[in-house]
């Protein structure tokens, strides 16, 4: 099949205008992230951070001062409290299933969102093969956690509870630092973990205000490389490893450090952190446009997540009625607009975003449905490629829809 | 949302941006529809049937992603002219995916759906003429009618798990 993509990618041939929105799945790492990590795959610091030559040397020190400032941008006491792990998927596996081995014999339930994203939801239900049992908090239509059953759930033999701090497909800021006062009032033993990904250089973000033990980041989520993310451990809360082999500079993930990954990741943090306010209020900018231009061109539209400031800035996720989310992700693509949609035809399963649904989309909702991000690196021009090209595209795949399906 | 690959080939893409035989028929004989909105894929065949039990038109629509509508437009296409046993004997998923240049196989469903339509269509037409369906129409279900109706209880069950608020909207 893969003889398929060359002439697929033909037919992209003679696009003037290509506008990346598809930064749920990964991003377009700027130029200065590059540069900056160039250096550390043959210029310097290419060492093995734990062995003691002068390349070695140079390694340990530039992971040491990147522990520091990623340790920094989260609100973390001390920089030993940082685990860089290949990406948020192995972070998240790594803070459910190593705080789960390893709290163990207080009790062996976990609780999570019903709108967690796939490597929390999955890997919490995996547990289940060890014994362990999750209980998942729903939401209501604008994807907030229900609070009060938040508080039912928790008991005494609860060790774990993972909720994200903004929803990856919704934008939904959630209340953690409630959410956490709530559980550990029910039970103090309990660990708190958070999904930070998308909370990360989008809305302020403080592990030590919100008071939770874990939390995970992610690198390609704030424009810096894939393959890269980060996990804070709260110093004294007990964890196991789930990875075995050579233990470096982190006592949580075997192996070498990747040094020229850590670099990107701690370059984009510092590019996302250094003008917060200006960087988010961009994203912000762009989004509304975006948003506002697509519902003045188009009807039967739904909006899906909350409004105003308990949304992230950078996140527009809208379902298109009589109109297939799969078949326009192509259409968009012909025109040099890349976005990704919760539409089910992607999975033999047949079932749509699981978060779209938690929300009660209706399935036709779901399948209409198309995600898009904004960046600092957009521009006005982007935004009004993307408005001027998208009500042609909607409708041309409305035509070939006619009555069908609509329910 | 788990993903794959999807490379779909020139021809697919081809009928997905040029699909032949879109729209709906005003004088259509038969009308059927396969598949449910809830899977994200749904389609509607029309036909346009002579005296002499000949398809002389089709055309369809469909609610369902590129493989989707590519397949339903190619159906279009393999049966117009053909008599409705010629197409009820000839026009198989296995014709149809040979002809499309293949398809990824997790797409199976969403062209098997078109064959579907089509077989329902043909024994929707004798049902609404009133007439006892000839020999070459089985009583049971063909290996493509199957696939839709798995596919429709599918997503009846999935709609069963939907929230109190999706029921409210519907």
């Amino acid at each position: 099949m893969v003889e398929n993509v060359k002439e697929l990618l033909k037919l992209h041939e003679g696009i003037t205008h290509e506008v990346y929105l598809d930064n749920e799945n990964s991003s377009i790492v700027p130029q200065e992230v590059v540069d900056a990590m160039l250096p550390y795959y043959n210029k310097k610091a290419y060492g093995n951070p734990t062995l003691t030559h002068k390349p070695g040397w140079e390694a340990f020190e530039v992971i040491m001062n990147s522990f520091q400032k990623i340790a920094n941008y989260m609100g973390a006491k001390i920089l030993e409290e940082i685990t860089f792990t290949p990406s948020e998927t192995e972070a998240n596996n790594l803070a459910i299933m190593g705080t789960a081995f390893a709290q163990k014999s207080k009790g062996k339930k976990i609780v999570i969102s019903e709108i967690e994203p796939i490597n929390v939801l999955q890997v919490a239900e995996m547990m289940g093969k060890f014994g362990f049992s999750t209980t998942k908090i729903p939401v209501n239509n604008e994807g907030f956690i229900d609070l009060e059953k938040l508080k039912e759930a928790v008991d005494n033999e609860t060790i774990l509870v993972s909720i994200s701090a903004v929803n990856n497909e919704l934008g939904t800021i959630q209340p953690i630092k409630e959410a956490v006062d709530i559980v550990k009032a029910k039970n103090p033993q309990t660990l708190f973990h958070t999904d930070a990904s998308d909370a990360y250089g989008r809305i302020p973000l403080n592990v030590q205000d919100l008071k939770v033990d874990l939390a995970t980041v992610g690198s390609y989520k704030i424009q810096g490389p894939r393959g890269m993310g980060a996990m804070y451990l709260r110093e004294g809360v007990n964890m196991e490893r789930i990875l075995e082999g050579q233990i470096g500079t982190q006592k949580l993930w075997p192996g070498v450090e990747n040094t020229p990954l850590i670099v990107g990741f701690t370059k984009a943090s510092e590019l996302a952190f250094e003008n917060f306010e200006a960087n988010t209020a961009k994203m912000r900018t762009l989004r509304d446009k975006l948003v506002d231009g697509i519902f003045n061109e188009l009807d039967d539209l739904r909006f899906n997540g909350p409004k105003g400031d308990k949304r992230s800035p950078d996140n527009a996720n809208i379902s298109i009625l009589r109109c297939e989310g799969e078949a326009l992700t192509i259409e968009l693509s012909l025109k040099g607009i890349y976005v990704s949609s919760g539409s089910a035809c992607s999975r033999r399963l047949l079932q749509p975003s699981h978060v779209l649904v938690a929300i009660g989309r209706r399935f036709s909702e779901a399948h209409g449905s198309i995600l898009m991000k904004t960046t600092r690196s957009l521009t006005e021009e982007d935004i009004a490629y993307v408005l001027e090209s998208l009500p042609t595209a909607v409708n041309r795949i409305r035509g070939i829809v006619g009555s069908t399906g609509v329910d | 949302m788990s993903r794959i690959p999807l490379p779909y080939n020139p021809k697919v893409m081809d009928l997905f941006r040029h699909p032949k035989n879109l729209g709906k028929m005003e004088d259509a004989t038969v009308v059927a529809v396969a598949g449910n909105p809830a899977c994200g894929d749904m389609i509607t065949f029309y036909l346009k049937i002579s005296a002499q039990d000949i398809i002389e038109r089709a055309s369809f629509e469909s609610y369902g992603c590129a493989a989707n509508i590519a397949t339903s437009s190619i159906v279009t296409e393999m049966i117009k002219g053909l008599s409705l046993e010629a197409a009820w004997k000839d026009i198989t998923w296995k014709r149809v995916t040979d002809e499309i240049g293949g398809l990824p196989s997790v797409k199976f469903h969403c062209g098997v759906l078109a064959v579907g339509a089509l077989k329902r269509a043909i024994r929707q037409y004798f049902k609404e003429k009133g007439v006892a369906a000839p020999e070459w129409l089985p009583n049971e279900h063909t290996f493509e009618e199957k696939q839709a109706l798995e596919e429709e209880e599918l997503a009846k069950t999935l709609s069963k798990r939907l929230k109190p608020e999706a029921e409210k909207q519907s």
